[in-house]
């Protein structure tokens, strides 16, 4: 296993987009210090499209958040394109998508998606362009003029990943993205995602704990396990990037997934 | 079909009406121009037959409208019956005008009831509903404060004073024109404005946040009837004085409102504006303080009656011979209580039509706050 996580750090350096080395973060709460991440060491290479896995706690959305930089990891060392990850942020270098869809429900919906690029300070024409491109994008195409309460919540989470994207950032971090929508929104979702990320080459980072979900979207699939939050393994998918949903039946797709499987469960993950 | 079966209303006022025939007549014996048999016959009828029509009525509409007709007719002969006949009423009049209210209260729940298709007549309904529940006060006021003879000092009937303030515009509107337009609008706007400005230097600078809001807290409790002559002292007897007055009291409300509204906003937002590298200024105009409008309205619909208050008690305490306040102290003293009743209609009057305006603005503004569209969050 540890073999794995080290043969993944050693590729490619040249291109990596993420670099994390001995990362860990320690929370100082009420109740003591909590591990949330622990000797983290994981690259992430330009073009990826990587999910991160494992039960609630087990630090998945907080490596997600310390590339953000809206957490500041305690030890070790992480870099973005080669910057800090604050350096990185004020270079706009990712867009995130977050839980929910987080949109502004005094803005429109194409006023949303064209929030960060007033923020940037993009000429208006510029704008235009970029939100009609973006929303043509995520299939949103004649709701400009909605309201974020007038529409579906799966249309909400398409409009705030199509914010993400308006800004044009190589590396995409999604945090749980259709963890709230139903099962058939959600699969309908994972299939023009998949789409988006061939059309647009991006590196995408992709918190889950769907099995299904992590194994049908990515190319590679990092298990992590909780107290303290570290990785146990990082699986490379042998699914060819076509994917159409019924793949999701073939044995290969199973065998991918039955790893994950045992990942979670070799990392104690389902004790208490 | 739901309105065609009898209702509690009309039968107790059915029975007020029997009560009422048996107990006649109408005015004591003393009275000058007793109510005619036939008025008495009439008013009677109407309640009775529009109360039994009602049944029969298969619309909502229809038997409301008999209602409305039965009940405010009634009301009226009976009030144009007691004139020249004050303090006179016996209890058959106070039977009949409690029976036709009873109808009137019947006519509105009616209408309550009814879920009208057409936005026209809903708006319609959505005015004319309250506007029969505002008449009935003044017409129980009118008709029992006549009917009864009570003494004018304690209490004028409505159409004394309405005809007190066709008799004073000019010195009402000089003294709205002190008040309002001077006192209270001034320091509204300064008091308001200066709450929120400070409420934003409090966010940007913590040593303010610790140290200004428990000091505002006390402030606000500051008690206006202490405060006011003081204010005359410093600033005069003009409206400058009165307006500072308003400013120490709408200041606070809007301070700590909008202090409350900044930190409205969610974490999720906030860290997306993080991640768009947005500055302190982007971040709280596109993010915090739209988030914190529903606040700041809150803040000024509370104000707009603060203000008002505050302006005309400030005025107990030294004022020019103009103002509302001045003339409620003056005219109290003089027992013309009329003119105090004006005055109090004046400023009940600006005052929903100031609340009015701030609460349309905000509206407008807010409209895609869940408590304004009445959708979910």
């Amino acid at each position: 296993m540890l073999m794995t996580v080290n043969q993944a750090t050693a590729t490619s350096v040249g291109s990596a987009v993420v670099e994390a080395r001995k990362l860990g973060l320690t929370f100082q709460t009420n109740d003591g210090p909590v591990r949330a991440l622990s000797d983290v060491n994981l690259t992430i290479n330009k073009g990826e499209f990587v999910s991160f896995i494992g039960p609630s706690g087990c630090g998945k959305t907080t490596f997600l958040r310390v590339i953000a930089d809206l957490e500041q990891p305690t030890e070790g060392t992480i870099s973005i394109n080669g910057m800090t990850p604050e350096q990185a942020r004020q270079a706009r270098a990712y867009g995130y998508v977050f839980q929910a869809a987080a949109l502004f429900p005094w803005r429109t919906i194409e006023s949303n998606v064209g929030l960060p690029l007033e923020i940037i300070g993009l000429s208006k024409a510029e704008q235009q362009e970029r939100i009609k491109r973006t929303m043509d994008l995520v299939n949103l195409t004649g709701f400009e003029k909605k309201y974020p309460w007038q529409l579906s919540g799966g249309m909400q989470q398409r409009a705030s990943i199509a914010r993400a994207l308006a800004f044009d950032a190589d590396l995409l971090l999604m945090d749980e993205p259709f963890g709230a929508l139903d099962e058939i929104v959600r699969d309908h979702l994972n299939e023009q995602l998949l789409r988006l990320w061939r059309q647009t080459n991006k590196t995408i980072c992709f918190v889950t704990h769907s099995i299904p979900e992590a194994v049908y979207l990515s190319t590679r699939i990092v298990v992590m396990s909780p107290r303290p939050g570290r990785v146990t393994d990082v699986i490379e998918s042998t699914l060819p990037t076509e994917r159409p949903l019924d793949i999701r039946e073939s044995p290969e797709f199973l065998a991918i997934a039955a790893r994950v499987r045992d990942g979670l469960r070799a990392g104690h993950s389902y004790e208490d | 079909m739901m309105n065609s079966k009898p209702s509690w209303q009309v039968l107790l006022a059915l029975v007020l009406c029997t009560i009422a025939m048996a107990t006649m007549p109408m005015l004591a014996s003393e009275a000058t121009a007793p109510m005619s048999n036939g008025t008495t016959t009439l008013v009677i009828g109407l309640i009775a037959l529009s109360g039994v029509a009602s049944f029969a009525m298969f619309s909502g509409l229809a038997s409301a409208a008999v209602l409305f007709v039965g009940a405010h007719g009634a009301a009226w002969l009976l009030i144009s019956g007691i004139s020249g006949n004050e303090g006179t009423a016996r209890m058959p009049y106070f039977l009949l005008l409690a029976a036709a209210w009873l109808l009137a209260w019947r006519c509105v729940a009616v209408l309550s009831a009814i879920r009208p298709v057409s936005k026209q007549v809903r708006t319609f309904l959505r005015l004319l509903i309250p506007a029969i529940f505002g008449a009935w006060i003044l017409i129980i006021w009118e008709a029992v404060t006549r009917g009864a003879g009570v003494p004018f000092i304690l209490l004028p009937p409505p159409s004394a004073i309405a005809a007190r303030i066709g008799n004073s515009l000019p010195i009402l509107l000089a003294d709205v024109r002190q008040t309002i337009f001077k006192a209270v609008l001034f320091g509204y706007i300064v008091g308001c404005a200066s709450g929120f400005i400070v409420a934003i230097l409090a966010d940007r600078v913590p040593f303010l946040r610790r140290g200004l809001l428990p000091i505002g807290n006390m402030v606000s409790a500051l008690p206006i009837i202490g405060v006011a002559p003081i204010m005359v002292i410093w600033f005069g007897f003009e409206w400058q004085s009165k307006a500072a007055v308003v400013i120490i009291m709408t200041f606070f409300p809007m301070l700590v409102n909008t202090v409350a509204g900044l930190t409205a906003s969610g974490h999720m937002e906030r860290d997306l504006m993080r991640t768009y590298a947005s500055n302190y200024w982007q971040t709280l105009f596109k993010l915090r303080l739209p988030a914190t409008a529903p606040f700041i309205f809150n803040a000024l619909k509370i104000n707009s009656t603060l203000a008002l208050i505050g302006a005309i008690v400030a005025e107990f305490f030294g004022t020019p011979i103009v103002g509302m306040g001045f003339r409620i102290s003056t005219e109290i003293g003089r027992m013309n209580v009329d003119m105090v009743w004006a005055e109090i209609a004046v400023a009940a009057l600006a005052g929903s039509v100031f609340y009015g305006v701030v609460a349309l603005i905000e509206r407008a503004t807010t409209f895609w706050h869940p408590s304004v569209r009445g959708g979910r969050a």
